[in-house]
Order: structure tokens, then sequence, then C-alpha cells
């Protein structure tokens, strides 16, 4: 038993997300320091709060990076920006039609998935180009919609979104059970199984069984769901949709992956790294604003550390 | 001086003399003691089969690789003598059968990937005048013009193009060109004309290796035959010495006999009825190991790949599988490289070892103790990577993968590639033991020893079933005789 204890500890820096999670607690500790100590609790709950929204577009994002070479999902801040503003509209501010409302946000994802899976299998068009074509589709559909409205949503949903229960923010309680739901589809599921074995070699995997098309269509349709759930909450937590809600988190969805340990080449990945890339993502903003830094060298200063974060994560990989 | 080719004459002053040469790829004996010479006027038949050494034994000539024993010696055109390096310079050319054309390039553009000396202003303009030349003569009548893109010309045309680059005018001309199956993609009349255009050529004193499995242009143009067996000239005689049927006789060799008649014993009891018939006219029954024989290449794999594909897709058939497939390339279609033994092994199987999507896990485990048993993979643990394992080991693996499965029918894509003798006998008894419990095999090869196994064997040649054997009629000479065009080549 204690063998085990040891062993697992002993274990946990060669974990592809070890290095995500000590570079978060690092920017974590590093703020505190200039705050000495005070604004803690504040500092983690917004942290926990945005780190959701980034984790759950950023399994979506995983789950389609890791089916193979090529495969990225481009169309997560339209569809995002969609679900949001389509739902927000439906809803009317009515509290009645909170559910029915996530419903219409779940069935834009569910199109959007559907509509980016068609263009690649049947246009043979290749997924970048495939989901970022799609997503202009998305977004001047959002444009249209929305025409400048700002609408508000229901009370009780915005008090949801960036509320708490026990101290925990309730979107992150949502994006924690979201991962590990994801955790148990990659991990203990045949359809993670399979998912690893069309990101390995897609050919092998066809000629082994497993059903390749199925496998990239639930895939991408589930990075849309996801993407519009997201749109959905931070719309609800920000007030209204705003036509560039999304903008930010393409870069984000793909930089937590690759932070968080998964391989960019496919086959291999992992849900606690998303957690820990999208914290680290987080963090590193936080703290270099309230070291005061300028804009540029802010910027600078987040690539650096993402570099290095990779890099130390991928030294660790060749020496294991 | 050198030896003398077995069985030919010694020229005096011969363009390319191989002496016992000897190329070794680790263990793979490719050739194994080649002695040959080539003189001006010459024209070489060289055949042999799949694996016979006759494309190392043109890329050692060639310059292209360099032997591990012997020695390759060139004779200049200024009469020294050469090695090495030198097969350029020496005016020796080779046409390959995998068309090795840039599609992205023109076909004048192409011709600066072998001619050095075209560049700087107006190289296009000398490159067009050299390549339509020599179109013009190899092929009178051809409609490809030199600015034509490479993607754009069909198959043939590509094939015309890339001999039409061989005989082409250089800095150093051709002496010695060689074909290497020159008209596997031309139809009668345009392989009449290259035909034509190489007697032609060694009248006027220049050289050509042809090498080709339709027997009859070999005897049309050919003035020597060498035939290659296992990396080495087992015959060399003026063409006039030989006939077609002595040819494939000299091709081949005894299959090893106790095996197949073990396997063919039981075939009475063990075979059943009809479970799959194609268009193509491949059919098989329960029970039936059934063979696909012919040259590497001329279909085979195509219609494994085309059987597996139309039986293997809807939603039922992860589950419940009808046919599974054994990769012979197991980098391509079988290995996944980050997995354990273990996942390799369980992938095809899955299905059946899932509760509510769910992986029961100790059940796999299971799964795969007992396989490691009953087809003896060797490592201490079953966790271990895959790449962990030897080539052997790996394919084990892979027969396990498909063998662990309920699919009545098995499709094996040439799969004791790189094998191992010992490995190979596991798995043919292992074929045997699943045949007598009622699976069907559908099994492609390029080693007679292992076709010779089947219950039934079809013969492909240029992508169509040129025969079908069974029982007594399975036997080299048969599958030779079917695979190699034996009318002669008409205008």
């Amino acid at each position: 038993m204690t063998d085990t204890v040891i062993s697992t500890l002993s274990q946990t820096h060669r974990r592809p997300w070890f290095w995500a999670f000590v570079a978060s607690t690092a920017a974590f500790g590093a703020t505190l320091l200039l705050t000495e100590g005070r604004g803690g609790g504040e500092l983690l709950s917004a942290a926990l709060t945005f780190a959701a929204f980034s984790a759950i577009v950023g399994i979506g994002q995983m789950f389609v990076i890791t089916l193979g070479p090529g495969n990225v999902d481009l169309s997560i801040p339209a569809t995002m920006t969609l679900a949001g503003t389509l739902s927000l509209k439906f809803m009317g501010g009515d509290a009645a039609l909170i559910l029915p409302g996530l419903g219409v946000a779940l069935a834009v994802g569910l199109g959007a998935g559907t509509a980016n899976y068609l263009l690649i299998r049947f246009l043979r068009i290749p997924p970048i180009i495939a989901t970022l074509s799609a997503s202009f589709l998305y977004q001047s559909l959002a444009i249209w919609s929305n025409r400048g409205l700002r609408i508000k949503p229901p009370s009780i949903l915005a008090d949801f979104t960036t509320g708490a229960t026990l101290g925990v923010p309730n979107v992150a309680i949502v994006g924690l059970l979201i991962a590990v739901i994801a955790w148990i589809i990659l991990e203990r599921s045949i359809y993670g199984r399979w998912l690893s074995a069309v990101g390995q070699n897609a050919r092998a995997a066809r000629l082994s069984g497993v059903p390749v098309q199925l496998m990239f269509a639930a895939t991408f349709i589930g990075s849309a769901v996801l993407a519009s759930l997201t749109g959905y909450l931070l719309a609800s937590f920000s007030g209204g949709a705003a036509l560039n809600m999304g903008t930010e988190y393409l870069l984000i969805s793909i930089a937590v992956v690759v932070i968080g340990g998964c391989s960019i080449a496919g086959g291999y990945s992992n849900v606690p790294g998303i957690w820990g890339g999208a914290l680290l993502m987080f963090l590193i903003v936080s703290m270099l604003n309230s070291y005061g830094l300028g804009a540029g060298v802010r910027l600078i200063m987040t690539g650096t550390i993402i570099i290095a974060i990779v890099a130390a994560a991928a030294g660790k990989e060749s020496s294991a | 001086m050198q030896p003398p080719a077995p069985g030919g004459h010694a020229p005096e002053n011969p363009l390319v003399s191989l002496v016992d040469a000897h190329m070794h790829f680790g263990a793979v004996r490719a050739l194994d003691g080649v002695s040959l010479t080539i003189s001006p006027g010459e024209c070489l038949g060289l055949i042999g089969h799949n694996g016979a050494g006759k494309s190392t034994a043109v890329n050692v000539i060639n310059g292209g690789l360099t032997p591990t024993g012997g020695a390759v010696e060139y004779t200049l055109p200024d009469g020294s003598r050469a090695t090495g390096a030198a097969a350029r310079a020496a005016g020796i050319r080779s046409v390959f059968q995998e068309l090795s054309l840039c599609p992205n390039l023109t076909v004048e553009e192409n011709l600066r990937i072998p001619q050095h000396d075209l560049w700087g202003p107006g190289w296009r303009r000398i490159a067009r005048k050299r390549i339509a030349k020599a179109l013009d003569e190899v092929f009178p009548g051809h409609r490809i013009k030199p600015g034509m893109t490479v993607g754009g010309l069909t198959l043939a045309e590509r094939q015309m193009v890339e001999i039409a680059t061989g005989f082409a005018e250089a800095t150093e001309p051709a002496r010695l060109v060689i074909l290497d199956e020159p008209t596997s993609s031309l139809d009668a009349s345009i392989a009449h004309q290259l035909l034509d255009y190489v007697r032609g050529f060694c009248a006027r004193g220049g050289a050509v290796i042809f090498i080709s499995h339709m027997l009859g242009e070999v005897f049309e143009v050919a003035t020597r035959i060498d035939v290659m067996k296992d990396g080495r000239i087992t015959q060399s005689r003026p063409v006039a010495e030989f006939t077609q049927q002595g040819l494939i006789d000299a091709m081949g060799h005894v299959a090893s006999v106790e095996a197949t008649t073990a396997i063919r014993e039981d075939a009475a009891t063990r075979i059943g009825e009809e479970v799959l018939r194609t268009d193509e006219g491949l059919s098989a029954r329960r029970g039936e190991i059934v063979g696909l024989a012919g040259l590497a290449g001329h279909g085979q794999a195509e219609a494994l790949a085309r059987f597996f594909m139309g039986r293997s897709s809807g939603p039922r058939h992860s589950s419940h599988p009808d046919v599974v497939f054994v990769a012979g390339d197991r980098a391509r279609d079988g290995v996944m490289p980050l997995w354990s033994i273990l996942r390799n092994l369980t992938l095809t199987h899955l299905p059946a070892l899932t509760r509510r999507s769910i992986v029961d896990r100790a059940a796999e485990k299971v799964l795969g103790a007992d396989w490691k048993r009953r087809i003896g993979i060797r490592t201490d643990d079953i966790l271990n990577p895959i790449l962990s394992l030897s080539g052997g080991n790996q394919q084990k693996v892979l027969f396990a993968r498909s063998l662990a499965s309920s699919a009545p029918i098995v499709v094996m894509d040439d799969p004791m590639r790189g094998v191992d003798v010992g490995t190979k006998r596991e798995a043919y008894d292992m074929i045997r033991f699943e045949a007598s419990a009622g699976r069907t095999f559908l099994w492609y090869s390029t080693e007679t020893e292992e076709i010779c196994q089947c219950d039934r064997v079809f013969v492909f040649r240029n992508g169509r079933i040129s025969a079908e054997l069974t029982g007594d009629q399975i036997n080299e000479e048969n599958i030779l005789a079917a695979s190699f065009e034996m009318q002669e080549s008409t205008a």
C-alpha cells in the first residue's frame, strides 16, 4: 500500500500534465507575493471560473487533435458566438426558457459539428480549411441574428453562472464534471481506445475494424457541442452575447491542449493537462497584469513561458 | 583478367563488368556472387522471380548501390576503366519500373533531373529539343508535348516520357540503358515501337538490359538471356538456346513437398459451403485456405482491400465482424506504435470485451495472457510497448489481433514479409488449426512455398485473375506459367 503511494508520487513528475500544474502554482504564488497574500481567494475563484471556459472548449479541441495530424477545429469561436447569440435571443430574459435555451445552444453545436464533418467527409476538404471557412458562415449567422442588440440573460441564469456553491464557482463545477466525463470516455471507454487508434494510424485502425468515420463524426460534433455550451455559459456570465466573445478561445483551445502535454501529432492525450493548461493561461496573464507590465511585454512573456513549459514537458518525456 | 560469365562469352571490351558481386542487407543476401558483362551491341534479357535480385543487380550496375563484395567496373568513352561513381560518365542510364518523374513539373523540366548540364538561361529550350527528339525517335506518332505537366499525362504517356529520358541526348551519350519492366503500362503497338527502337539502338552499338515478365518481348528483343534466382545468375545463354517453357523451369525451384501434403490431406473433411464470391471471380468456401498468387503488384493486394472494405462497413461490423484483416506491411497497415502489446492485440476484439461502453480491463488482460501463451509472443510483460518486440513477434500480435475475433473470414495481405522461418512455421500451424475449426482464409503471398499450402489458388496478372488452380495443380510451374504473359507480343 505504502509502496504504491510512493511509486505513484515518484511517477507523478513524469505525467505529461505535471509541468502545467507546477507552472500554474508558481504563477499563483508569484502573484500573491506581490499582494503579500491578500486576495488569494478571489484570484483562485476567478482563475477557476475563467479556466473553466477554456477547459470546456479545450477538451473538445483535445478530442479533435487526438484524431491525428491536420485535425483541428477552428470553428470553435464562431460556434460559441452563434450559440450564445441565438440562445439568449430565444430566452429573451424569460427564466422559464432557461432549459429550452440550453437546448437551442446545444442544437446549434450539433448543427455546426455535423456541418463541419460533412464538409470534411463529402467535399474532402482538409479539417483546417473546412472548419475555418464554416466559421465565417456561423459568424455571419450570428451577426445577422444579433443586429447589434445585447439581450440580457434571465437573471436566475446570470446568478447561477456568476455564483458559487460551497465556495467553488458554479461554472468551475460544470467544467470539472465535463472533465471527469471526458476522462472516463478517453481512458476507460472503447471510444477512447478507438480515438487513440485512429490518431496513431487511421488506415491500420480501419483495417482492424475500428469505425473510423463514426469516430470523426462524433469527435467533430462533440467539439462543436462543447463550444456551444461554453458560448451559452459565457454569454450568461458576461451579461449578454457579444460578437467577439469567442475570439480569444481559438488560440486558447489549442494552447491548452499543447501545454497540457497532449501530442499535437495525435493519438496521445490526457484530460488533467487541459485544466492545468487552462489555469496557467489565466494565471500568467493575471500575474503579469499585477506586476504592471504593458501589453507588449505581457504578450512576449506569455509566449516565452508557454514555450518553456512545452519544452520542459517534452524534455521529460524523452528522458523518461 | 576477369572470369567469363557462366555460359557466356568473354568480350574484349565490355561496357560494364560485374565480378562476383555480393550485396547483403543485414541477413538478406540480395546478390550472392553475380558475374556478368555487357558489351556494345548486346541486349541482355534479365529475368527471374520476385526477389530474385534483378532490381538489386540493376542498382549495383548503375552505381546506386555499392556492392558489399566483389567489383563493378565501367569502360569510359575514352577507353579507360573506372569504378564507383563513374556510372553516369560511362553513359549508363536506368528507366525504373516505379515511375520516378515529378508529377508537378513539365516533361521538359523533368529532363533536368538526370541531366545536370541543363542550367542557366534558356535551359528549357535545350531540354525541349532533346526530349522531343528522343520521343519522336522512340515513339513516332506520340502526342506528348514537352510543355505538358507530367501529372496530366496518362500512365502510359508517363512511361513513354521516362523511357525517352533514358535515351535522350546529353553531354554523355547513352551507351547502356537499363529498362526495368518498361512495357508494364504500354499497350502492344507502343511496346512494339520500343522493341524496334531497342533493336536499332543495339545495332548502332548501344547496349540494353531488358527486364520484363513478358517473356514474348524478351525473346523478341534480347540477344542473350540471364536467369536470376536467389541472388545468383543460374543460366546465361544466347536467346536461341532457350524455349519459353525452359525459361519458366529455369526460374522455378522445387517447393517443399511435405508441408504441402500435410495441409491438404484433411481438406475433404474441412471444407464446407461457399461463403464468399466477388465480382472479379474470387471465391472461397468454409474452412478453405485460398491463395492469391502472381507477381507482386498485379492487383492481389487491391483485390483483398476491396473485398475487406466492402464487407466491413456498417454499424454492426465493429461488434460482429464478418471479416478481419492481417496486415503484412506492419508499419503502414497494422501496428499502433504508441500502444502496449496488449492494447495492440485486443483492438479488433475489443467490442466483445466492453460492457456499456466501458472496457473490461480484467477480461482484456486474461485474453492477452491467453494469446501470449498460445502463440508464444516473446516478452516478459505484455504491457511492454509493441515496438519493443522484433518484427516477427509484432507480426504474431497482428495475427492474434485478428484471430481473437469471432470473424469467419480472415484476409491476409502477405503477412510473412520479413518474418523468420521459425515464426513462419508457427503461423502455418495456426492457420491450419483455425481452418479446421471452420475459418476461411484469403491469403496473398509473394512466396510460392506459402501458396503451395493453399487448397485453391487464384493467380493474378495485370489486375485480373488469369488462372484458378486446385489440388495437385498447385505447383510452382503452373503458378509461374499463369503469372507470365505467354503469347508473343504482337504489333
